[in-house]
């Protein structure tokens, strides 16, 4: 986890880093967070007990299945959904209940 | 040169507000304070001002605006009283956690129940422990002076800690006196443009505040609250010192009168220590004995060495608080200054009182017998009780 | 000071965890199987849409994400839904504040030091996010005026119906009707989900909670839900509009775009389905909201300018019943003895469409 430092400059900032185990100056002051989205690097992919499993071949590019993951986690790129975000995935199967044409298949585990 | 004027406290802190001319103001009507917005208000209609209002429907409200319009880069003022700031309390100490520099007039009234409307220090003291810096005055002259340092102590990026202005109810906030003002300008320049290095509205970066901070940060987190506060004690002395330069008054944590031959003191906050200094000047007059006050003026955070130094060798304290904390075993001051000196080693007989709750009127009279009862303290060292009060009746 | 619930969403997912692989994977089958027909029918539904609207469905989806993944919500959780959803109406241009009262989405979604919003955020406490946003909105308006910021900023607050219902709907009240160039979203899944899914005022009657427990004298909560969009309606504010989660997200698009960008006070109810709360199986997300919005539990209406506007209405109105049946929180209305409550809860369905009819025609 990288996260700035309040007083550093953003070299300083890249080396800082916070987790439970850093000391009390290395707290932002006032748990504020400086950079956009670091939830990225927290990964609930590994909750998931079961996984979707993308078709591509069967895939119409329709993207029903975009708005409905609650986990951002159905990358767009160009009007066209990629391959699915694993690294946050929860795996609660809304996407593959909504696809229209049997492109997203659920299985068990990872 | 200054300005003469004849202001009440509210008055000197909307004229201050004026001057400082902040970004947000959101506050919600409340007897004593309630003329500070009124005022403001006024100034904004006339344009006299940039800030803006925001007519909050409660002070939970005001505060919780506050928090938002602070963090998003404003410098934001509000003001309150009694059981206005009792409804803020959580907020306080999200402000404070938050490190947001928002300043608050407070003019101090009891709380509830019963209601009541007149000095005492009860909704301050009841926040002692939330975070924010606690400043008092004795006069509207100290309320004005001490409201214009209030910014450049809470912005100084070593601080960053909200701050309250206490004033005692109708006392010093309806009561008007002589006062010694300081041009705009002056003003402008020794509180300076308020640049926060990070908030919501930043272009260049995004922020986030206010998380869930799981037990493995929280600890952390507080320890960075009482550093702040810590080094709070070093600017609020910096500060005194530029506003002295400007001014020629002289502020610190304390106001010691008489102190240097004292045998005999009396420890206290705010109004009261005018009613105090005549006792100790008629004492000294017709007796000789040596009685002299302490007045604190910075009550958070709490300038325990410098406050134990300069008691530590008197023959016995008398420590008078305005507000009841109901431990049974005294008031929020006198423990405090019974700590002080404990922690210095020192002899003295320390003696607490309650006095003034809910604008009871104390007199040179019951401060003199304040000091006869200190001095047969110091001969017997036998206090009659720990824990008295000053003009209760008893059956 | 009011939430609890670390430990109930990892309580949850341990649940999931624990639960066979194997009957989660058959009953997600079954499922898939019977809602694939009709969405192969809705897809095709919505490219006829696309022709007639401004709504381009892929270039809506293809907007840069503004709720980061690696959130602590539940998994299935209609929460983020609904914040995905409206965050998505910003343009992309424009930079946003997002505020949060207490509530699962902020102790999920900004867990020291992991925040998931791409804009800055602020939460504050769980009864003030109107007032909260209030503040930020003002600064805005002075630092703008004294030309500190150059840019533009729209400002968009989420509550529960926790915060909003009830703990926060003063501090709501005071900001909607002060008029500040807002949006409160509530996302309404109709409990305090946070603190472990206690009733709120917009607890639907009958729903069993863990505060308004079934048991053999009760028959979970006893009260009416609280008609809270038709209350900011009340208070004569440029936008108030209630949705959910269409399959295509048109209606709460739409929606949520007007609320952003109507200068002055605006306000969305979004249902957002808990999982957890509501008990059904995550991925019924869509088919619970669909069952909600064709019974008209859930109508989609919007109130512009003090016009009240239906959105839609059901070809066939489908029974309560069919909505209540999908859910462990009113299962036991469909035991011995049920059949009057459930007549109950059709009778309060029909009179507040019917009242909402009349709004919208007159």
């Amino acid at each position: 986890m990288a996260v700035p430092y309040r007083k550093g400059n953003s070299d300083q900032m890249k080396r800082n880093d916070i987790n439970e185990r850093s000391p009390w100056q290395d707290i932002t002051e006032g748990n504020q967070i400086y950079e956009p989205a670091t939830s990225r690097r927290f990964e609930t992919g590994e909750w998931r007990v079961s996984t979707p499993v993308y078709k591509k071949e069967k895939c119409r590019q329709c993207l029903l299945c975009v708005p409905v993951c609650p986990d951002s986690s159905i990358p767009v790129s160009e009007g066209k959904r990629g391959e699915f975000d694993y690294d946050h995935c929860k795996g609660c199967g809304i996407c593959a209940a909504v696809c229209p044409f049997g492109a997203i298949g659920m299985k068990e585990g990872k | 040169m200054a300005i003469r004027e004849r202001l009440s406290g509210n008055e000197a802190v909307a004229y201050a507000i004026r001057q400082i001319n902040p970004d947000v103001m959101p506050a919600f009507p409340i007897t004593p304070s309630t003329e500070i917005p009124q005022y403001v208000a006024n100034y904004i209609a006339n344009g006299k001002v940039d800030t803006e209002f925001i007519h909050v429907e409660s002070e939970h409200s005001a505060m919780s605006a506050a928090v938002g319009a602070s963090a998003a880069g404003a410098r934001v003022v509000t003001a309150t009283s009694s059981c206005g700031m009792a409804l803020m309390w959580e907020e306080l100490y999200v402000a404070a956690s938050d490190r947001l520099p928002v300043v608050m007039a407070l003019v101090n009234r009891a709380l509830s129940g019963p209601i009541n409307i007149n000095a005492d220090h009860s909704d301050s003291m009841g926040a002692r422990d939330s975070g924010w810096i606690q400043i008092y005055a004795e006069s509207n002259q100290e309320v004005y002076d001490n409201f214009l340092q209030a910014y450049p102590i809470a912005e100084h990026e070593a601080v960053h800690l909200p701050v309250m202005i206490c004033q005692d109810g109708f006392i010093t906030s309806h009561g008007v006196e002589n006062i010694l003002l300081v041009e705009d300008e002056k003003v402008k320049e020794f509180v300076g443009e308020y640049c926060p290095a990070h908030y919501l509205l930043n272009e260049k970066e995004p922020m986030a505040l206010g998380p869930y901070a799981v037990s493995s940060y929280y600890m952390e987190t507080k320890r960075g609250q009482r550093e702040a506060m810590k080094n709070a004690r070093r600017v609020i002395l910096e500060v005194a010192e530029r506003f002295e330069k400007m001014t020629g008054r002289k502020y610190g944590f304390f106001e010691e009168y008489r102190m240097e031959d004292a045998e005999y003191v009396i420890v206290i906050i705010g109004s009261a220590a005018g009613t105090c200094r005549a006792a100790v000047d008629h004492i000294r007059k017709e007796s000789g004995k040596k009685v002299g006050l302490l007045k604190i003026r910075v009550f958070r955070p709490f300038p325990e060495e410098e406050l134990a130094e300069a008691l530590r060798d008197k023959k016995a304290v008398a420590v008078l608080d305005r507000s009841e904390m109901f431990s049974a075993t005294g008031g929020p001051l006198g423990t405090e200054v019974r700590s002080a000196l404990y922690g210095a080693k020192s002899r003295a007989e320390v003696v607490n009182y309650f006095y003034g709750l809910g604008g009871r009127d104390i007199t040179v009279e019951d401060f003199e017998e304040v000091y006869t009862k200190l001095e047969k303290l110091a001969e017997t060292h036998k206090a009659e009780d720990m824990y008295d009060y000053i003009g209760l009746r008893e059956r | 000071m009011y939430f609890t619930s670390l430990v109930s969403v990892t309580l949850f997912h341990r649940l999931l965890r624990n639960r066979a692989g194997e009957s989660v994977a058959t009953e997600h089958f079954i499922f898939l199987l019977a809602s694939r027909i009709q969405n192969a029918e809705k897809f095709d539904e919505m490219k006829g849409n696309e022709m007639e609207t401004a709504y381009n469905y892929k270039e809506v989806m293809s907007r840069r994400e503004r709720l980061a993944p690696g959130h602590r919500m539940c998994a299935g959780c209609g929460g983020t839904v609904a914040v995905r959803a409206v965050l998505r109406a910003l343009h992309p241009e424009d930079k946003a504040v997002v505020g949060n009262a207490t509530g699962c989405l902020e102790v999920s979604t900004f867990m020291y030091p992991y925040t998931a919003y791409e804009d800055s955020y602020i939460h504050n406490a769980f009864e003030n996010a109107g007032a909260t946003m209030s503040g930020v909105e003002t600064a805005y308006r002075v630092l703008r005026k004294k030309g500190k910021i150059g840019e533009e900023y729209k400002f968009i607050t989420f509550g529960g119906d926790g915060g909003t219902y009830d703990i926060g709907f003063q501090s709501l009240s005071g900001a909607m009707e002060r008029g500040h160039d807002m949006v409160y979203v509530c996302y309404d899944n109709g409990a305090y989900m946070n603190t472990g899914t206690q009733r709120s005022s917009a607890t639907p009657q009958f729903a069993d909670t863990t505060t308004t427990p079934a048991g053999t004298v009760s028959k979970g909560k006893v009260q009416i839900r609280k008609d809270l969009a038709a209350i900011m309606a009340e208070h004569h504010i440029p936008y108030v509009a209630q949705t959910t989660f269409t399959s295509n997200f048109k209606d709460l698009h739409t929606k949520a775009e007007k609320a952003i960008y109507t200068k002055g006070a605006a306000f969305l109810n979004v249902m957002s389905p808990c999982p957890r709360g509501w008990g059904y199986e995550p991925a019924e997300l869509m088919n619970i909201c669909k069952l909600a919005v064709e019974s008209c539990y859930w109508p989609l209406y919007e109130v512009v300018d003090g016009k009240w506007i239906l959105n839609y209405e059901p070809k066939n109105k489908l029974p309560v019943e069919d909505f209540l049946r999908t859910q462990k929180r009113f299962k036991h209305l469909f035991t011995p003895g049920g059949e009057e409550l459930i007549a109950q809860c059709q009778a309060e369905v029909d009179r507040r469409w019917e009242e909402l009819r009349r709004k919208c025609e007159a």
